[in-house]
């Protein structure tokens, strides 16, 4: 699977990279996370807060930093 | 699952932990003064009536109270923001005429949830879906201008009458100053790319609990009160020095009404002045005990909360700087017309 972070550099996006990483690391999935910074491509998923999390190309969440063991069951989901 | 019962249970009672603590709140919020006298006389033995005795009263007894109103406060409306969120301000203000789409997006901006690391994302997502600019602008100046924070300072040390008069000409203010952008028509000072963006379609809301809008409440008073504790201190504590050493009528001099220019002067050192209202307000609460003019300290404290140095350099991604300066122009124009006129009534 493909994990997306949205946001343009704030303290919360960087929050949310660290604990999504954590979360995918303890329930050991095979996904890559990557960082989207661009505003013209966060613009596209039609979200208006940042952070957000992108799962497969799906917003699973928007504007907020959820706890690492909040990500984990929203993961676990899937 | 007979086994598990009790500490599902447990793990519900948890939920409305923050609820329970309320009664505590108003006990100690009641018994404060009670508590600071007792502190200052008999633990720490000072003799009433001395400048240093006034001064730690008045930081003991000021510091709780308004942290403690903070957090009650934060709470409730931690609570009341998640029932708004910018989509749905957005899809109220679609389609709008100007002057009312100005009144409903400076009233919006009180409520909604805003942080200035999102203000780009929210610009983009409101001119896209053709909310005009100046309404934009008006969500845009009311937003960080009437927050809850300065909310609860001004009326934990100023009275309910000077917070409501806050709220209400920062109105005022957000609709006036986004009307007229709205008038000028300065489309073309807004950087070009960002009337070609297209948007995606917006994702579902997430559907949210109760309990879970409780927890998001009490998320809020941590995140919040965690972040600006150490302003109220340090604003209370500058206070309580000038409470308890600078002369009566002091300030009256240059921040009184005689010094007419004091409301333009104070405008203009209040833009580059970056602080947040928990900072702010005490000092200058302190200010109008000492002569300051209540129009001038109004002027004052909207400048430095409502127009901020880092939001205008965020928003340079997406203004040119002429409409920056326009904007920055125009609301300085309405908190200088605000400032002349309070000081005028009272």
């Amino acid at each position: 699977m493909e994990i997306k972070i949205l946001g343009t550099g704030c303290s919360n996006c960087k929050n949310l990279e660290k604990a999504t990483r954590e979360a995918v690391a303890e329930l050991k999935l095979d996904a890559t996370v990557v960082k989207e910074e661009d505003i013209v491509k966060i613009m596209s998923y039609g979200i208006m807060r940042t952070p957000a999390l992108v799962l497969d190309e799906k917003v699973l969440f928007y504007g907020r930093v959820p706890s690492v063991s909040e990500i984990k069951e929203m993961l676990s989901k899937k | 699952m007979p086994d598990n019962s009790l500490s599902s249970r447990n793990a519900r009672m948890s939920k409305y932990l923050p609820l329970l603590l309320l009664p505590v709140w108003f006990l100690l919020y009641h018994n404060l003064q009670w508590l600071t006298d007792k502190l200052v006389k008999d633990v720490l033995g000072l003799t009433a009536g001395t400048h240093l005795t006034e001064t730690l009263r008045f930081f003991i007894f000021e510091v709780p109270k308004v942290l403690m109103l903070l957090a009650l406060i934060i709470f409730f409306v931690g609570i009341i923001r998640t029932y708004f969120s910018p989509e749905r301000t957005r899809k109220a203000l679609e389609g709008k005429s100007l002057f009312t789409g100005n009144v409903m997006a400076a009233s919006l901006g009180i409520v909604t949830p805003f942080c200035s690391c999102s203000a780009i994302p929210l610009f983009l997502g409101f001119i896209e879906s053709g909310i005009p600019l100046g309404v934009t602008f008006s969500f845009l100046i009311a937003a960080p201008m009437i927050n809850e924070v300065a909310i609860v300072l001004l009326f934990g040390l100023f009275g309910w009458k000077t917070a409501l008069i806050y709220v209400s000409t920062g109105l005022v203010i957000a609709i006036a100053s986004g009307w007229v952008i709205g008038r000028l028509h300065l489309e073309k000072w807004v950087e070009p790319w960002v009337y070609e963006l297209k948007a995606g379609a917006h994702p579902e809301d997430e559907k949210i609990s109760f309990s879970a809008r409780i927890k998001m409440g009490f998320e809020a008073v941590k995140e919040i009160v965690g972040k600006v504790w150490v302003y109220v201190m340090i604003g209370i504590a500058v206070g309580a020095g000038v409470h308890g050493y600078v002369p009566e009528d002091f300030m009256a001099s240059f921040m009184g009404k005689s010094a007419w220019y004091s409301v333009p002067l104070s405008v203009l050192i209040g833009i580059p002045l970056y602080s947040n209202a928990a900072g702010i307000i005490p000092v200058v609460s302190a200010l109008i005990e000492k002569g300051a003019a209540l129009g001038t300290a109004l002027a004052f404290m909207m400048s430095v909360i409502g127009l901020s140095l880092p939001e205008m350099i965020i928003l340079r991604k997406v203004l040119k700087l002429p409409l920056i300066f326009t904007f920055i122009g125009v609301v300085g124009t309405g908190i200088i017309i605000v400032g002349f006129l309070f000081n005028y009534i009272f």
